[in-house]
Order: C-alpha cells, then structure tokens, then sequence
C-alpha cells in the first residue's frame, strides 16, 4: 500500500512538473501574447493541480491537506483573472489578435 | 554532495542574477518586474533558513507592495525616461560613484568574511525568557515584548510616510480624494474577481494576525493582506477612495499608533517602564495591541498604494 502511495505521489508530482517545464518552455518560445499566456495558465493550472494532489496523501491530518487545496482553487481563480486581464490589454491594442 | 545543497546552490545563483539584472537594465519597468522576482526568491530562501515569518514579510512588503509602489512611480516616469537614458553624467560623478560602491561593496564583503564563529546570538536569552511575555512565537516575542520600542518607531515612520504622501497634493484636490477613479465594468473579470476574493482574502488577513502569537504570521502581514483586498475593491471600481479628509480614515490610521503608544506609557505605571506588561496579562494585552495595528497597517498601506489625492471631494 505504501509503494502504491509512493508511485502516485511520484509520478503525479512528476507530472506537475512536466507541465511546469512545458510552460516555462512555451512562455519562452510561443510568438505572441495570446499563446504565451497559454503556456502559463498550463503550468500554473495543471502543473500546480498535479504537485498539489501529488502531496496529499504525505501531509498529516485533512486540514493541511485542505490548506494545500485551497492555495491551488486560489491559485487557480488568480491566475485565470490575471490571464483574462492581460489578454484584453493585449487584445486592445492588437485587434488582430 | 547533496540534494538540498544543489537547490540551495542553485538559488543562490538565480539569486544574484536577478539582482545583477535588476540593476543593469536600463528600462524601469523590466527593473521593477526583476525587483519583484526577487523578492518573492529571497522569501522562498527564507522559508529555506526556516525564519518563515520573515519570509511572510517579505512576500508581502518586499516584494509585493514595493513592487506595486514601484509600477505605480516607473508609469509616471515613462514620460521622462528616454530623456533621462540619453543623459550621461559627468566623468567626474561616475568615478566618485563607482568608488563609493566599491567600498561599500568592500566593506559588506569584508564584514561577512571576518564575521565571528559562532555568530553573537541573543537567541537563546530570547528563548529562555518566552514564558514571560505568554506568547509561543519567538518574532513576535521580539517585536512586541524585547524591542517594542522599536515596532512602535516603525508604526511612527509609516504614519509619517501617509502624511508625506498626502502633502504632495495640489492644491485643487488637498484632502480630496487619492488615484484616479475606476469606472466599474459589470461583466468584467476583474469586477467578479473583486467580489469573490475579499472574503477569503479577510479571513486569511485576520487570522495571520491572530496567529501570531504561537505560529508564523503578524500583524504587518495580515494588514498588507487585508489592505491588498481593499486595494483591489477600490481598483475594480467597487467603491470609491476615501477623501484623506475624512475624519473615519484618519481615526482608522491613527487607533493604531495611538493605542501602542497609550499602552507603552501605561506600562510606566502599572508596570516599571515605558512598554513593559505586567506578566499575568502580558498576552492579553499583546493582542490588544497587535487588533488595532492591524487595522492601522492596513488602512495606511492601502492608503499609500491609493497614491496622492488628485480629485477633490466635491468635484
């Protein structure tokens, strides 16, 4: 049962990972706003989301692990306001885009 | 060598990077994004050295109101900024510039080279006498109970940095009302945003300061929490700046300096000197303190992020 916990912890934290590079590599090399601000929604998303549920089962007692919750849903509503209010600063002045 | 020491290695080098890039690029906003950057990697290299509530003030103060303070004044000299890159100083004035960075830079460098090992601590008197005070956090033993002085000192100074930044308005809009107005956009993100958030954003506020007393927290913190939400209401378009004339926001300012230092000349009496607490209620009185404080940071640091007054009350 432990291994089990442990291979989940590793691959989920893993994943997040993945997705943290993924973004950093998309935030570096897409060629417009739009796009970039894709590649970091993803990593904070999904790379966070991952990592997050990843550490659950190792923390001790249901309200650290509700703390981990909340900071990734907080997270979560941040960084897609950011995101959104970027995009129409940058729509704005690109109707192209 | 190990895992932990590559991080930190690793840290370190992003770190002084960062700080290279702060202060080489030549363009304000890019400065003040790296300046930013940093503060949030020297907060997480707090955490590393395990003084989390530095790290807390840091997150907050360092990087996040400074950085937003800073956006605010690089906006206002992008006018300007061309003009003031194509200017060279004077030979003379770049030399006497270089040589004093170069000693000060001496004189750091030298300073953690010859530092004594062990280093002077009062970290085990400050620990030993905790019981005193009743509180479980040794910071906030420090700043409230061993050098309260100085906290009430720093509330002074904040105090007097709201009223420089008030003083700096023109005549037309003295004591009106600070920023520029926000025209609320109904369907806008920003608008729900500023609905949703503030409640969870008060609750985390209040309680940084609550906890203080055992865990990692403050009142700095929580108030830097609870202004971050007012400043965003206010940005969204929600509710409009207080006029700096108003008699509730200058109370709000001032209960809390005013009930510290009443607290501190108290102390003279019921106890033996300025700022101490009797024993038997010096928690109690702690927290009596740190409610208005809160309420006090909050409002001023809300109130310096609003900027100067710009509009009067009656327009």
């Amino acid at each position: 049962m432990t291994l089990v916990l442990d291979l989940y912890t590793v691959v989920a934290v893993l994943g997040g990972a993945f997705f943290y590079l993924a973004g950093t590599v998309g935030l570096l090399r897409f060629p417009d706003t739009l796009t970039r601000l894709h590649a970091l929604s993803k990593a904070d998303n999904l790379g966070l989301g991952l990592i997050v549920l990843g550490l659950l089962p190792r923390v001790d007692g249901t309200l650290v692990a509700l703390k981990l919750v909340c900071a990734w849903l907080l997270v979560l509503l941040s960084g897609a306001t950011v995101a959104q209010l970027i995009a129409r600063v940058a729509r704005s002045q690109d109707p192209s885009a | 060598m190990s895992w932990s020491f590559a991080v930190d290695l690793a840290m370190a080098g992003l770190l002084l990077a960062i700080a290279v890039f702060t202060i080489a690029v030549r363009d304000a906003f890019a400065a003040v994004v790296a300046f930013a950057a940093y503060g949030l990697l020297v907060a997480v290299v707090w955490v590393r050295l395990q003084a989390v509530d530095v790290a807390l003030t840091e997150a907050a103060i360092g990087s996040g109101l400074t950085g937003v303070l800073m956006l605010g004044a690089a906006a206002r000299l992008r006018g300007t900024e061309r003009a003031a890159q194509s200017a060279r100083p004077a030979a003379w004035l770049r030399v006497v510039a270089a040589v004093l960075s170069a000693t000060v830079a001496t004189a750091l460098g030298a300073a953690v080279w010859f530092f004594p090992d062990p280093a002077p601590t009062l970290a085990p008197a400050a620990v030993g006498e905790i019981d005193a005070t009743g509180l479980g956090n040794t910071v906030t033993a420090v700043l409230m109970a061993y050098r309260a002085t100085d906290t009430v000192l720093e509330k002074v100074v904040l105090v007097l940095a709201v009223l420089g930044v008030w003083s700096l308005a023109p005549d037309r809009a003295w004591g009106g009302r600070p920023g520029t107005l926000y025209r609320p956009d109904a369907d806008g993100v920003l608008t729900f945003f500023a609905r949703v958030l503030p409640p969870f954003g008060v609750v985390i506020g209040v309680y940084l300061m609550w906890t203080a007393a055992d865990n990692p927290g403050g009142a700095f913190a929580g108030g830097t929490v609870l202004a971050a939400m007012w400043v965003l209401v206010m940005m969204a378009g929600l509710t409009d700046a207080p006029p700096v004339a108003g008699r509730a926001l200058r109370l709000l300012v001032l209960v809390g300096p005013v009930v510290f230092v009443a607290f501190g000349f108290a102390g003279m009496v019921i106890a033996d000197a300025f700022l101490a607490y009797p024993v038997d209620y010096a928690k109690a009185l702690i927290v009596a303190i740190e409610v208005p404080m809160t309420v006090s940071i909050a409002a001023m640091l809300g109130m310096l992020l609003a900027g100067t007054p710009s509009r009067p009350v009656q327009p």
